[in-house]
């Protein structure tokens, strides 16, 4: 059950994530990532990892990928795509040797890769929850998360004066 | 504004105090085909024209009514009463044509009061409904004449 | 036994799923019916007894009208749209805990679809993305003034789940779970949150009223003075099911609040109730249905107040809307959340040290 899950959700990410890349309209590319998030974050489930699975939805397709429709609407999309990218051979050779570069690291990095396989006996499943991932977030990697959460709260207060009415200037 | 106007939650509360006291409050609607509005005994409704007791039409076409009439609404054509016509018109002169434009007419009573014979009043039960054609609402005698007695009771 | 919660769950979600569409379909006949009577009129008596078939006659009306879809409009997403819309609304009600458990024979049925422990991050994600159906809806009418609509619906809705998600927080420090059914477990009898929570109760009521895009901060659909907004092109059934969405969501919201600050199905006495009866079963299944019965009472006073809300205030202006959201919202959340973790640490230093 899981496995045939798991095969079926893996061969949905590889499809959607394709799609992402060929989609002409890249409305419909920003879309097809958005279903690549969902079916990532099925596989979090799979793993029994909900919480990571919500987070991915709420902060990647609930926010940055509505930042990046955003911008995708406002840019004049769909016309002239095919005029505006230069398709000449120079493009051709150096996307040629920038994949290649990528597919070789890529085969350098799993080459060495031993999967780990975690002893049946001591494996804890439900080292994924919330709890369980509180509890290490706030004992064993205190600092980085106080100074990841002292980092947003900066960014908070930033958008915030942002938004505050500088003296002198009049809106409305 | 203090610190408490700016918060606007007093104010918000204050309105919706105001709204829950109308939404208890009786309702002013009239659920009109079914029930009406009390009328006044003297309203001024749609026009009839009237008959004397012996169901003759009392109207002799003298003209005064359209006189009257501030609207200029009522036309009419006299005609002589031939013999044998006693029973239904109770003047020598009687209206071949009596005329109303109701689109016209702003239901003032004048000609009512205009009239030696008695024989227009505005009545107070009826309305002049409302229709799809202008032509509708120019009210020929047909509709403006009392129906007789006998009729009305078959 | 596994089978029989397998179908009484397939029952049970088909069930919460035909209450929300019910309910959703009644706002509208509600909504008018408030309207008219907080505006002294009587509203919709014609169509059945008191107008109670109303929305049958809406629904009818909607159908019947034409499917209009613009001619350079992207076809596909101009249907999706609603579709995502309509999907996301109906997906929320999921997890809410509608009451407690059952006991019927052996097998105790709990009254929650899924109980998953991360719920109320659940409907966060699901709400979250209700902003692609306007987006995508806007944007695939290709209309600027369909699109500057979505773009200001999108942007509210991010705004104010900012700091909804901060007022949450303070809840979430206080009941130390992510599960809605947990939550509503500790707020036995008349032990709310709401006790303990105004301010962020207060945050979190007006941001859902920012959320479902209800008046006073309904600027995505102002037809008069913003055309419309989002769907502006849409007719039929589509703008409809925009429309249906937004009630459904509107009794999704009302439901969260009252899980999470006025004690989901817990009632004052309830304990008094369940002891009263001899049977333990007997009392354990008295005071759910008695709890059922009290959530939905609840999640009706919501539904109420909503629109009470709307035929009282009048709409914000956008860049008010914006600044009440940023400049007054987020830091009062964030103060929240420092009084609630002072409280927190007052209430242990005075209990245990």
């Amino acid at each position: 059950m899981t496995e045939s899950l798991f095969f079926f959700f893996a061969s949905l990410t590889l499809l959607c994530a394709i799609m992402v890349v060929i989609s002409k309209n890249p409305v419909f590319s920003v879309i097809f990532l958005i279903l690549t998030f969902f079916t990532i974050s099925a596989h979090y489930i799979l793993l029994n990892a909900q919480f990571l699975a919500a987070v991915n939805i709420i902060v990647y397709a609930g926010a940055i990928m509505v930042l990046f429709l955003f911008v995708l609407m406002f840019i004049n999309t769909g016309k002239n795509v095919e005029g505006t990218l230069k398709r000449n051979v120079l493009v051709k050779i150096a996307g040629t040797v920038a994949g290649g570069l990528l597919f070789t690291v890529v085969v350098a990095a799993l080459k060495d890769v031993t999967l780990g396989n975690p002893d049946p006996a001591t494996y804890d499943s439900q080292v994924g929850m919330v709890e369980n991932l509180g509890k290490v977030l706030f004992t064993k990697y205190m600092l980085p998360f106080q100074l990841v959460a002292v980092l947003f709260l900066v960014s908070m207060v930033g958008a915030v004066m942002i938004g505050k009415r500088e003296t002198g200037e009049q809106n409305f | 504004m203090t610190l408490s106007e700016r918060m606007y939650l007093p104010a918000i509360a204050q309105g919706l105090g105001i709204t829950i006291k109308h939404f208890f409050k009786k309702k002013a609607t009239i659920n009109y085909p079914e029930e009406t509005r009390q009328r006044s005994d003297i309203w001024r409704g749609l026009h009839v024209l009237k008959r004397d007791e012996n169901g003759a039409e009392r109207c002799t076409a003298c003209g005064l009514c359209a006189v009257a009439c501030p609207a200029e609404a009522i036309t009419m054509t006299a005609g002589e009463r031939k013999k044998g016509e006693e029973h239904l018109y109770r003047e020598e002169k009687y209206a071949v044509t009596y005329e109303v434009n109701m689109l016209r007419c702003i239901f003032c009573g004048l000609c009512e009061e205009a009239c030696p014979k008695a024989a227009i009043f505005l009545q107070d039960d009826k309305l002049a409904p409302a229709r799809y054609e202008r032509d509708e609402f120019i009210y020929g005698k047909d509709r403006l004449v009392e129906p007789l007695k006998t009729t009305e009771t078959k | 036994m596994d089978s029989v919660l397998l179908i009484y769950k397939g029952i049970y979600i088909l069930a919460i799923f035909g209450i929300s569409l019910l309910i959703a379909t009644y706002s509208t006949y509600f909504e008018r019916k408030i309207a008219a009577f907080i505006q002294d009129r009587v509203g919709p008596n014609r169509a059945g007894p008191m107008g109670l078939l109303q929305p049958l006659a809406d629904a009818g009306k909607l159908f019947f009208k034409e499917e209009f879809i613009p001619a350079k409009a992207n076809k596909m997403l101009f249907i999706l749209g609603p579709g995502i819309a309509m999907l996301v609304a109906a997906m929320s009600s999921a997890v809410i805990p509608f009451g407690d458990t059952l006991i019927i024979g052996e097998t105790s049925f709990d009254l929650i679809a899924i109980d998953v422990n991360i719920g109320i991050l659940y409907i966060f994600g699901v709400v979250s993305l209700g902003v692609y159906g306007l987006m995508i809806g806007g944007w695939a009418s290709n209309n600027k003034f369909s699109l500057l609509g979505a773009i200001r619906a999108a942007s509210q809705n991010i705004s104010y789940e900012l700091a909804m998600g901060l007022s949450l927080i303070a809840v979430l420090m206080l009941s130390g779970s992510l599960s809605l059914k947990v939550i509503a477990e500790q707020q036995t009898g008349f032990n709310w949150n709401i006790w303990y929570q105004p301010l962020g109760f207060l945050i979190f009521l007006i941001c859902a009223f920012a959320e479902t895009n209800r008046t006073p901060f309904d600027l995505p659909e102002s037809e008069a003075e913003l055309i419309g907004g989002y769907h502006t092109e849409y007719s039929s059934m589509k703008l409809g099911m925009y429309l249906f969405a937004e009630y459904i969501n509107i009794f999704v919201v009302s439901a969260v609040m009252s899980t999470l600050y006025f004690g989901a199905y817990n009632f004052p006495f309830m304990e008094n109730l369940r002891n009263a009866f001899d049977d333990p079963v007997l009392g354990n299944n008295v005071v759910t249905i008695i709890g059922v019965a009290v959530m939905f009472a609840k999640i009706f006073a919501f539904i109420f107040f909503f629109m009470w809300v709307r035929w009282t205030l009048p709409r914000f202006r956008y860049d008010q809307l914006m600044k009440l959201g940023w400049n007054i919202l987020i830091p009062l959340a964030i103060l929240n959340i420092l009084l609630t973790g002072g409280g927190i640490l007052l209430y242990e230093y005075f209990t245990n040290g």
